[in-house]
């Protein structure tokens, strides 16, 4: 009779119970006052370092550029400029760059997701007959750092075999090569491995055949991945910087993303606006990570594990 | 027999016979190689190719006009006679060791304090995570500001003031220049190695706690035999990661310094780029391409050597 609250203590206190520090230890002045300081100034560190450079640069986006380089550290000494704003959206063309890596970020998001999953579901589930010698090939390219295939890729890509027409300035020139991404596959393919093939046979048996098994089965039973692939491929697309610098570098301006056409502005922009133009560039993953928070914590978590 | 008697060779094809491209449509072969095809094609052009082309390309001279000509080892040996090779391969390991340095212990330190805390864990995480969903290129120029390299003393010239320190100067000086870019490194790469680690500490297993809490041993006893044994396999994979990873430190010195003061910051992935696209030294894909396969061919026997020495340390 006494079980059930036994019970439900049991588990409050397996919730309760973290790691390290046993309820027993935390029960002691010592640790509890030891750990409590601790907790208290990794925080304060935590907001200082992790917030702070961004909060300042929200302040400076709207501090006057004689008030930001005399005293940075100051808060507003002369009233907030909010003209740096507009003159980052209306002179520094900001929001024409935003929606040009928007446009990067989801054709990337894109053929990342069909480059995955299809190659993931032919790899896992159809096994073809030389999937293993793919698998390896796919392998190995993970041990090839991206940026090292820049000069063969940048020389493919101005100057294509047979075709002899570049692609700099095309954006196909960024979403193709940015799908071709083993972690991308192979964490696909392990959530693919996991599924319960009872589920498949069924199917087969029921008559479905390899396209419907994809579309009505194992895609939608495979949200969970499908998210955190997508949280990967578009904040890879947001922060990379090399590859679309060599595609879009030395081409039309107007094709450019923020990261290739901030550094190209820095020298001859004044400093207030210059500010404002990197918060709104910022503006988008931060908020995106307030939104998905929880996708992206989850995601790099279960990046370690794969790689360990 | 229908058929005329054939040549010794071929005999053993006649069992093959069966497999027409009919059956294997039937059998699902041709849908197997259409859901195959997109990996193939992408794979492929931008990733296999790639790599094939970047060996024919490092024993060739190329400039995208004529013809490229097969000149064997010459661009290996311009590389390695350039003046500049030297002193990029010094700061790229000045750079890789000093983040290994700074950036290695404290995510460690980090999360092993946050998976302690008992309330608001999320807040914890999330602001170790934020600089990480950062753009490195408006990260880095937002840095710029705070070394003072936009004008004035900058941001940490001005917080040391407070402290009576005199102003530094950071990316400006060629001995704190690479010092200064880790700082930023570390600040903007820390933070996915907390969560990994994270995730790998909710996975030691509680009954080893308690164990050892009966035999007696203390929080720092705990940590030392139980947590970061559990952890080991983790910690030697990240640091590998994290060494791969900042010897191709491309970023930081470009977006920063161009590789200045006087060279204190060319790193290798620098010189790559100044041989293959700046202007200084012209196109020379031959040579980027061999500093590059180096590049890659030090880090696979790097990799390998690291594996071969701590597979007794781990556990898998």
């Amino acid at each position: 009779m006494t079980v059930l609250p036994f019970r439900r203590k049991q588990r409050a206190y397996e919730a309760r119970q973290q790691g390290l520090v046993l309820d027993d230890d935390w029960h002691r002045p010592s640790v509890k006052w030891g750990l409590g300081t601790a907790h208290v100034l990794l925080l304060v560190l935590l907001v200082i370092v992790g917030l702070g450079p961004i909060l300042w640069l929200f302040k400076s986006a709207i501090t006057t550029t004689q008030d930001t380089i005399v005293s940075p550290m100051a808060l507003f000494p002369h009233g907030i400029a909010w003209s740096n704003l507009t003159d980052a959206w209306n002179n520094l063309d900001v929001g024409l760059y935003l929606k040009n890596t928007v446009v990067v970020a989801i054709g990337s998001w894109i053929s990342a997701i069909f480059i995955a999953t299809t190659g993931a579901y032919a790899l896992s589930v159809l096994q073809p007959r030389f999937g293993k010698v793919i698998m390896a090939a796919l392998l190995t390219t993970l041990f090839v750092p991206a940026v090292v295939l820049l000069v063969p890729l940048y020389v493919e890509v101005v100057d294509p075999p047979f075709i002899h027409h570049s692609f700099a300035g095309n954006y196909f020139a960024i979403w193709l090569p940015e799908s071709a991404n083993a972690f991308n596959v192979v964490l696909m393919k392990r959530f693919f491995d996991n599924l319960p093939r009872e589920i498949f046979e069924a199917a087969r048996i029921d008559g479905c055949g390899p396209f419907r098994l994809f579309f009505n089965i194992v895609i939608p039973m495979s949200r969970p991945i499908l998210g955190v692939v997508s949280i990967f491929a578009i904040l890879a697309s947001f922060k990379d910087y090399l590859w679309p610098l060599l595609v879009l570098g030395d081409t039309n301006a107007n094709l450019q993303t923020v990261a290739v056409h901030l550094p190209q502005i820095e020298p001859f922009t004044p400093l207030g606006d210059f500010l404002a133009a990197l918060a709104l560039s910022a503006l988008v993953p931060i908020v995106g990570f307030l939104i998905f928070q929880r996708g992206f914590l989850r995601g790099t978590g279960l990046s370690g594990a794969l790689k360990g | 027999m229908s058929t005329a008697p054939q040549p010794a060779g071929a005999a053993p094809k006649r069992k093959r016979v069966r497999r027409t491209p009919a059956t294997w449509v039937k059998r699902g072969g041709l849908s197997k190689f259409l859901f195959l095809l997109p990996l193939l094609l992408v794979f492929g052009l931008f990733s296999w190719y790639p790599i094939v082309r970047l060996v024919m390309m490092s024993l060739q001279f190329t400039n995208l006009v004529q013809p490229a000509k097969w000149i064997g080892l010459a661009n290996f040996s311009e590389v390695i006679h350039d003046p500049l090779f030297l002193i990029a391969v010094k700061n790229t390991a000045e750079f890789a060791g000093l983040a290994l340095v700074f950036g290695y212990p404290i995510p460690l330190i980090i999360s092993v304090l946050i998976s302690e805390v008992r309330k608001r864990r999320g807040l914890y995480s999330a602001l170790a995570y934020l600089p990480v969903v950062i753009p490195p290129v408006v990260g880095v120029l937002l840095w710029k500001t705070f070394y003072g390299d936009s004008g004035g003393i900058g941001v940490f010239n001005t917080i040391l003031g407070w402290v009576g320190i005199h102003p530094q100067e950071w990316i400006q000086s060629t001995s704190q220049a690479i010092p200064s870019l880790v700082l930023y490194s570390t600040w903007a790469n820390a933070g996915s190695t907390v969560i990994i680690y994270l995730a790998a500490l909710t996975g030691v297993n509680r009954e080893l706690y308690e164990a050892a809490s009966v035999d007696g041993a203390g929080l720092w006893k705990k940590l030392w035999h139980v947590t970061l044994p559990q952890l080991r396999t983790i910690l030697l994979i990240t640091m590998i990661l994290q060494i791969i990873g900042t010897a191709q430190v491309f970023i930081e010195p470009w977006l920063f310094t161009q590789g200045g003061p006087a060279n204190a910051t060319l790193t290798v992935l620098l010189l790559i780029y100044d041989y293959a696209f700046g202007n200084s030294i012209g196109a020379a894909y031959g040579e980027a391409a061999a500093l590059s396969l180096m590049l890659v061919a030090f880090l696979a026997v790097f990799s390998l050597i690291y594996l071969r020495a701590t597979r007794a340390w781990s556990t898998s």
